[in-house]
């Protein structure tokens, strides 16, 4: 009878133990990489000055973010864009674009942005929206910016973009402006042409294996 | 008959650039050598501009073809008038 009662509360200790790791493992905090295999991750930038408008894409994204559905507040993280990823219809502007005047890509080769705290933080379902605070570097200049960003949570999604890898998702979007001249991207020079605002719009999704 | 030659010649350059200028949807931005194509990943919904290869003529083009034709109808203003056989 005691051998009897001793096993049955090993068997309880066990089954709390398992349900406390299994709910530890659900909460716990994922790292996502932002290195796209499919090569969709892309952050657009949009320029109307009164003369000209401009506009393109990067797709040289990378870098890790570190996501908790359960606490999203908590989020960590940092945001890579290669300059020389760049891109724009017109060659002459490509090239313009990417000189040492402009953005300089061969001295600044990276565009990023590092999170410090989120701010409003609101859930719903699979979906969190917040005020993502952080420092952006361009061109070597780092400036602290808050943007409105959305979270998406795909979990168990992995496997319908990799195949015979399981894990889960992360998209973030975001839209938000900059100047360039806080940059010292030719500032107060051809706004005419080459507007002082640029509109950046985020959209990359993160893979967390498991 | 250099000047008449000289003078069609302008006329089919700007034509045929208007044309191709109109067909290509006349672009009022510069030219371009490669334009955007959506793609839209199923999964994520996420959309990006892949840049294909393809040109595009602009206002550029448009002008540099209106450029063309002036100087060839200008030229051809500059020519003597064919001589009367004696």
């Amino acid at each position: 009878m005691t051998n009897h009662t001793t096993h049955m509360k090993t068997k309880g200790y066990l089954l709390l133990a398992l349900a406390c790791l299994s709910s530890a493992a659900l909460a716990a905090p994922e790292t996502f990489d932002f290195k796209d295999p499919k090569g969709v991750n892309n952050t657009t930038f949009k320029l109307d000055a009164p003369l000209e408008a401009l506009s393109g894409n990067a797709t040289g994204i990378s870098g890790t973010v570190t996501f908790d559905p359960a606490a999203p507040a908590a989020t960590t993280g940092k945001i890579v864009v290669a300059s020389s990823s760049m891109h724009v219809g017109n060659p002459m502007q490509q090239q313009h674009m990417l000189s040492d005047k402009w953005m300089d890509a061969a001295k600044f080769p990276d565009i990023s942005f590092e999170v410090k705290e989120l701010k409003n933080v609101k859930t719903t379902g699979d979906v969190t929206t917040a005020d993502i605070t952080g420092t952006f570097t361009l061109k070597g200049i780092s400036k602290e910016i808050t943007a409105p960003v959305k979270f998406t949570y795909l979990k168990d999604k992995l496997s319908q973009r990799v195949p015979n890898q399981k894990g889960d998702l992360l998209i973030i979007r975001s839209t938000f402006n900059i100047k360039r001249s806080d940059f010292g991207i030719m500032p107060g020079q051809m706004e005419e042409k080459v507007s002082d605002t640029i509109e950046l719009t985020l959209s990359i999704a993160g893979a967390s294996p498991q | 008959m250099r000047k008449s030659l000289l003078r069609a010649v302008a006329a089919i350059l700007i034509v045929a650039a208007a044309g191709m200028w109109l067909a290509a949807g006349a672009n009022r931005g510069w030219s371009k050598t490669s334009v955007p194509v959506k793609r839209t990943d199923e999964v994520t919904g996420l959309t990006v501009d892949d840049y294909q290869k393809r040109f595009v003529p602009g206002i550029d083009f448009l002008g540099a073809a209106l450029l063309g034709s002036g100087i060839l109808a200008g030229a051809s203003f500059l020519l003597r008038a064919n001589q009367p056989q004696t």
